[in-house]
């Protein structure tokens, strides 16, 4: 088939608006031969990257860092596309009641700390690192470790697009049996405190990671240079002041997609590393995780 | 001079996002703004909100590593989304003046004279053109019909005793089961008009809610002295039916509006004087008269809009009269008036089946068909016919007054 085939995730429907409406103005004002496919997860999003069935993904940074890995073991190139403004320079908090005798990481040696669905990078596998550089060993409620780990697995396979597990993870610092602390990135914590899952006042942070970045757009093996350069001029230039482009742009959480760079993963390949959830060759070695 | 604002205590997930937008306001983008504050996780919400409204957090202040807490001064540097989003902004007229003569169908709901965002999915008002629905005198109705309305609860005397004989008490009951089918026409008329008018056109919008109000109270009170002395309603006969289905069909907002009230309402206005006049107990005088009241007003608005386009458009005179001959041939296979309700106003006139008082209602019937005659001739010439061309049209009229 010819033209640029996008594959996305669909954590959402209103994926399907997005993409629709991307398509509808990169094929008319754009002028470029694009298709979209969805995804029920990540990973076989990433396999099919690599494989060159879809041109190009729209990568979570788990999945970035999976294809990256893939890519490499198997000599393929991949070329990063864009990236949103929104993607850059998140952090991801601790999080533990206002009157917590908790007041540094180490105190939570011996304590239960919650956290997203088991792929969320930001509230899973980079809070989870942050608790090691404190000299932590996180583990499972009946593993050997320094700190209880409470996983709430809320769309496994959508690397933490969706909220719930982060959510319930909040939730739980104040439910029965309550966590002693809460792994969140730092957009849900303000969200979570505007809707009053976590009213103000009531937690306070505990620790933040640095920053890191999020989403980035790839382009496969199978992706035509010419297309793929064009996409990304396209992207970059889509107008926050057009009104057909504002609404999409709005529903895909940017103001303005911007050049990619690829410093901002460093924290999560780590964090993967320590947790073993990919090996070096990409292949998924995390024995709990069923996208 | 940098901008800065000082939160206090006050977090962004409680309300402290207010004070950052409005110290942002005034700053062009690329501007800075220092917010300074004690919440302790000011920095860490700082963040997460200016990422999501287009702004930047400057690097000095961001903070790294585990340090947490609200620290020192965060500086902002404003994005360019607001004005982005504001740039291809227009205002839909002017909200204190007249509505503007063409409503543009993207302004959809929004308030005339509001700043209306450029997007959203135009609204499919059939309706958008000043001459095709305004009437100058509208705003005035509007506010006469808003200071009118009347509860029917309390406005009418229900516990009026009712002594009326059994055959005029038929005769009313005959005319009250007329009167509900010719309201509920009146009342989906205009709530049909409602759903085409871009609402650019308040006043219009307005006045025709109050009218479907009025009209909806109208069926309440009518269907109530239908029911009083405790029988079954009256007839409805086909023909009337179907004189009154012909006007649910007008596809224009002008010769709808023309049919309904300047013909059929203004001939109504005849009829329950009339009605009033020969009432043969209070409540039926009642209803009359306060029926009386609103559908002057509804006859007004159909006059002045009908003036006024033909005031601007001669040739609409041609479109009005097509719209009388259609209904005309469309009815010309049909009864007319129901035998029964003809023959309940003579009785109701009569007050008796004496053969002198029948005389009496018989006059007073014709006398009622030529003054319906006249007004709506005087109402014709008004608009603008000619007075030979008025009495043609009304002579179409059709023979159910509606």
């Amino acid at each position: 088939m010819s033209g640029l085939v996008l594959g996305a995730v669909a954590y959402d429907p209103k994926v399907v608006t997005i993409w629709d409406g991307f398509r509808a103005w990169l094929r008319g004002p754009g002028g470029l031969d694009f298709d979209y496919v969805l995804y029920s997860n990540y990973e076989r999003q990433v396999e099919d990257l690599v494989a060159g069935r879809v041109d190009v993904a729209w990568n979570s940074p788990l999945a970035w860092v999976r294809a990256r890995r893939l890519a490499a073991a198997r000599g393929v190139t991949l070329t990063p596309v864009t990236m949103r403004d929104t993607d850059r320079d998140l952090r991801s908090v601790v999080a533990v009641r206002a009157d917590s005798p908790v007041r540094s990481l180490a105190d939570l040696r011996g304590r239960t700390v919650g956290t997203g669905a088991v792929d969320s990078p930001q509230a899973t596998l980079l809070p989870l690192s942050l608790l090691r550089t404190a000299g932590l060993r996180p583990a499972a409620p009946d593993g050997d470790g320094d700190v209880t780990v409470r996983r709430f697995d809320v769309g496994v396979g959508l690397h933490g697009d969706h909220i719930g597990g982060e959510r319930d993870a909040a939730r739980a610092l104040f439910g029965a049996d309550p966590v002693d602390a809460a792994c969140v990135i730092d957009s849900n914590l303000l969200l979570f405190g505007r809707e009053g899952v976590l009213p103000s006042g009531s937690v306070r942070v505990l620790a933040q990671t640095p920053p890191y970045d999020h989403c980035t757009m790839t382009a496969g093996p199978s992706a035509d240079d010419t297309l793929t350069k064009r996409f990304g001029e396209l992207l970059l230039g889509m107008d926050y002041g057009d009104q057909d482009l504002r609404p999409l742009l709005d529903l895909e959480g940017l103001k303005q997609w911007l050049p990619p760079r690829l410093e901002g993963y460093a924290q999560l390949e780590r964090a993967v590393d320590e947790a073993g959830f990919y090996d070096a060759e990409g292949a998924i070695r995390a024995s709990d995780y069923r996208p | 001079m940098r901008a800065t604002t000082d939160l206090d205590g006050l977090g962004l997930d409680d309300g402290g996002h207010l004070l950052v937008q409005r110290a942002l306001e005034p700053l062009p983008a690329g501007g800075r703004l220092t917010v300074t504050g004690s919440h302790p996780a000011l920095r860490v919400h700082l963040a997460a909100w200016c990422r999501e409204h287009g702004h930047r957090v400057t690097e000095a202040s961001a903070g790294g590593g585990e340090t947490t807490g609200p620290g020192g001064p965060v500086e902002i540097i404003k994005g360019t989304a607001g004005e982005q989003r504001w740039r291809h902004a227009k205002r839909a007229g002017a909200a204190d003046g007249p509505p503007d003569e063409r409503a543009d169908p993207r302004w959809g709901l929004a308030a005339r004279g509001a700043l209306v965002e450029a997007g959203g999915l135009p609204i499919g008002a059939e309706w958008t053109e000043r001459e095709h629905v305004w009437a100058d005198i509208a705003p005035r109705l509007y506010a006469a019909a808003a200071a009118s309305q009347w509860d029917p609860a309390t406005a009418v005397d229900w516990t009026a005793t009712l002594e009326v004989p059994d055959e005029i008490e038929r005769a009313v009951v005959q005319l009250m089961t007329y009167l509900v089918e010719n309201e509920q026409a009146a009342l989906i008329i205009p709530a049909r008009l409602l759903s085409q008018l871009h609402p650019h056109f308040r006043e219009v919008m307005q006045l025709l809610a109050t009218q479907a109000a009025d009209e909806a109270r109208h069926v309440e009170v009518f269907t109530r002295r239908g029911l009083l002395s405790g029988g079954p309603l009256g007839t409805s006969s086909a023909g009337g039916r179907a004189s009154l289905q012909t006007l649910l069909a007008e596809p224009d907002f002008t010769t709808a509006s023309f049919l309904l009230s300047v013909l059929g309402e203004g001939t109504f206005l005849d009829l329950l004087r009339f009605i009033h006049e020969h009432a043969p107990d209070k409540v039926t005088a009642d209803v009359a008269r306060l029926a009386v009241r609103d559908e002057a007003r509804h006859v007004a608005f159909g006059v002045a809009h009908t003036a006024h386009l033909v005031a601007a458009d001669k040739s609409y005179l041609g479109v009005l009269r097509q719209s009388v001959e259609r209904r005309h041939s469309a009815l010309l296979d049909t009864a007319g008036l129901n035998t029964e309700v003809f023959d309940s106003l003579v009785l109701l006139a009569a007050g008796s089946w004496e053969p002198a008082a029948i005389s009496r209602g018989w006059r007073a019937v014709r006398d009622l068909q030529a003054s319906m005659d006249e007004g709506r001739r005087r109402r014709l010439a008004y608009i603008g016919f000619p007075d030979d061309e008025a009495a043609e049209l009304s002579a179409l009229h059709t023979r159910n007054f509606m």
